[in-house]
């Protein structure tokens, strides 16, 4: 079995992964970190280089967890990260979430919201610092 | 001279022109750094303003345009290992590798005042030149300027670009869609429809070849892995940056202006050259190159910005576009009734001078906005492809609707769309292609003019010395190449496009 993390090379994808490592650990389960981007933009920020995936490699090193990196470029974030999390009968989807303005909850749609939302295995969602 | 750049200067700086200047440099920037959307673009969107403004504001809006796409390229080309443009692919080379090993900085700074210079060098010697050569060319009967116009068509078709197969491909269907209409008091492919009586209207063309084309092929395009971006703070150099760069920008500039004034112009031959040049005289930075050799982007940034220059010499003084940009620009020009040639520095001085004169200013300002700010503009390439492209394609169906208010130009638009994203999907270059549209109708008139005044005499063609030497210049650049092939132990002379590759691979080893 697997735990899947959503993870973003930013502080709350961080706080997810840390946290994906240790249920991962606990359980003694597979842990599967996915890094999706819809690669519209010559630049996302939210998508890792690889300087930040070797940090990702060795930190899980560090903490002793099996784990497989996956960065698809997909047609929509949440929906692939569901999908992937169905493909691979996930026992627990970790993400990393932060608090929205109102104006942010207007203009934009929330990754996170339709994650918890459609998911049809547990959600973990952790806030950067904030794991303990 | 002094006091008609003087004029043109104080004409330049009154606040409506300064306004347009300053707009210019920014989208012109703006568009540098989006890989994909290039000056020619902009300026073919920004035709339809012609109807509106006066021809001295529009023109230094584009000429503010065409100089900072410039500047812009080379920021993505540094910070991205992706050119901007065409013209900053072999910055990239050296830049990319100087941002990776924490000299972004740095190599931004040297290509901003690097294209300051040669940029300001270059408009010296574009306004100590074009009238003289105006002069020259003033002198010139139907049968040179004939001559000339088909040196031009012959130079970007074959100079450039993978294959020549390709470009001359590309040029007959620029020359086809400039033959419609009924201005031989023939009606030809017009397929009876009086709505192509009047030709096809330049700027839907450009817009469709240049904006919708690019479209398409980005939206089939649309997701693609995205790229690492090098953060950077503020551009600046040391005292060792600086002793190692001046040598290079000047040397930059004297590559990049002669190619650009040639009719074969573009940017891409003199960067190359200066990029190979700086790492033949690099003497003990030698080992440097393919490291991040800052020699290795002063040249070339310097070139690509003297080549601009150098472009506005034949654009101005005989009407010749040499690249997709002034070739966009001198249907603007068109569209106001003016006749880019010597005919230009005598009727409108006031025009030629104050743009002659707007190029200082837009090019001092670039450096004020892009040294400080090369981080912002940086900014930009995360907006998603889908809202860029979208507003793209909402102005060009705006532009071409404006022409003439009818749907039917519309309909080109889609048409010509459709066309510009076959090119790119079969590798067609599009400059041989819009240089037809804009040359080809002149180059008739010059034709026609030659072979009245001779009574039908095919021979007047070849009367004029200047045209034959021209014509000794075009079969040298088609015969060439094939001579060469011919001699036993000899490669035929490699393709730019091939050698950039070869350089890259070099490189990146």
């Amino acid at each position: 079995m697997t735990v899947v993390v959503g993870w973003t090379p930013d502080a709350r994808g961080h706080a997810a992964l840390v946290r994906g490592a240790r249920e991962a650990r606990l359980h003694g389960e597979e842990l599967l970190v996915v890094n999706a981007t819809t690669g519209t933009a010559a630049v996302d920020d939210r998508y890792a280089g690889a300087d930040d995936v070797a940090d990702v490699r060795t930190l899980l090193g560090l903490l002793d967890v099996e784990a497989e990196v996956r960065q698809p470029v997909v047609r929509d974030v949440p929906d692939a990260l569901l999908g992937i999390a169905d493909e691979v009968g996930a026992t627990m989807l970790v993400i990393g979430i932060r608090h929205r303005s109102p104006v942010g909850k207007f203009l934009l749609g929330s990754t996170a919201q339709r994650i918890l939302l459609d998911a049809r295995c547990p959600v973990l969602a952790v806030k950067a610092g904030e794991e303990r | 001279m002094t006091d008609a750049l003087l004029t043109g200067l104080s004409l330049a700086l009154t606040p409506e022109n300064l306004l347009y200047a300053v707009v210019g440099v920014l989208l012109g920037t703006a568009v540098g750094v989006l890989p994909g959307i290039g000056p020619a673009m902009t300026v073919a969107l920004l035709l339809p303003v012609t109807y509106n403004v006066e021809p001295s504001a529009a023109l230094i809006l584009f000429a503010g345009i065409y100089y900072g796409g410039m500047y812009g390229g080379s920021t993505t080309s540094i910070l991205l290992n992706t050119p901007g443009e065409s013209s900053s692919v072999i910055t990239a080379l050296e830049g990319n590798k100087m941002a990776k090993a924490g000299r972004a900085a740095q190599a931004l700074a040297t290509a901003a005042i690097g294209s300051f210079v040669a940029g300001t060098i270059g408009t010296i010697l574009l306004v100590a030149l074009a009238p003289t050569v105006a002069e020259w060319v003033v002198v010139l009967g139907a049968p040179s300027y004939f001559a000339l116009m088909v040196l031009a068509l012959v130079a970007v078709t074959t100079v450039l670009g993978s294959s020549r197969l390709r470009g001359f491909i590309a040029l007959a269907l620029g020359l086809t869609i400039g033959l419609v209409g009924t201005a031989t008091g023939q009606a030809r492919l017009t397929f009876g429809n009086p709505l192509l009586a009047d030709g096809i209207d330049i700027v839907v063309v450009a817009v469709a070849i240049f904006a919708v084309g690019e479209a398409l092929w980005v939206a089939a395009h649309l997701r693609r892995r995205p790229l690492e971006i090098i953060p950077v703070g503020r551009p600046w150099m040391d005292r060792a940056d600086w002793r190692r760069s001046w040598k290079p920008w000047l040397r930059g500039t004297a590559f990049g202006f002669p190619f650009g004034a040639l009719p074969a112009g573009g940017a891409e031959m003199p960067t190359f050259l200066s990029y190979v040049t700086e790492r033949r005289l690099a003497g003990k930075h030698r080992d440097e190159f393919g490291k991040g050799a800052i020699e290795g982007v002063a040249g070339p940034e310097a070139a690509n910005n003297a080549s601009a220059a150098g472009t506005l010499v034949p654009l101005l003084a005989i009407g010749l576009p040499t690249t997709a940009t002034a070739a966009v620009i001198l249907a603007a020009m068109q569209g106001y009734g003016l006749q880019p040639g010597p005919q230009l520095f005598e009727a409108e001085p006031e025009l030629v001078w104050t743009l002659l004169a707007s190029l200082f200013v837009a090019n001092t300002l670039l450096l004020v906005i892009n040294l400080p700010l090369a981080p912002l503009w940086a900014r930009l390439l995360r907006i998603p492809r889908p809202y860029l492209y979208a507003g793209i394609l909402f102005f060009a169906v705006l532009g071409a609707y404006s022409v003439n208010f009818q749907w039917f130009d519309v309909a080109l638009l889609a048409l010509f769309g459709a066309l510009g994203f076959a090119m790119r999907r079969f590798g067609l270059p599009v400059l041989p292609l819009i240089v037809g549209v804009i040359l080809g109708p002149r180059l008739e008139e010059q034709l026609g003019q030659a072979l009245q005044l001779s009574g039908g005499d095919v021979a007047a063609l070849w009367s004029e010395p200047v045209a034959v030497v021209v014509y000794v210049v075009i079969a040298a650049l088609l015969l060439g190449p094939l001579v060469l092939r011919l001699i036993p132990g000899r490669q035929g002379p490699e393709r730019l496009a091939d050698q950039v590759d070869e350089l890259e691979e070099e490189v990146r080893r």
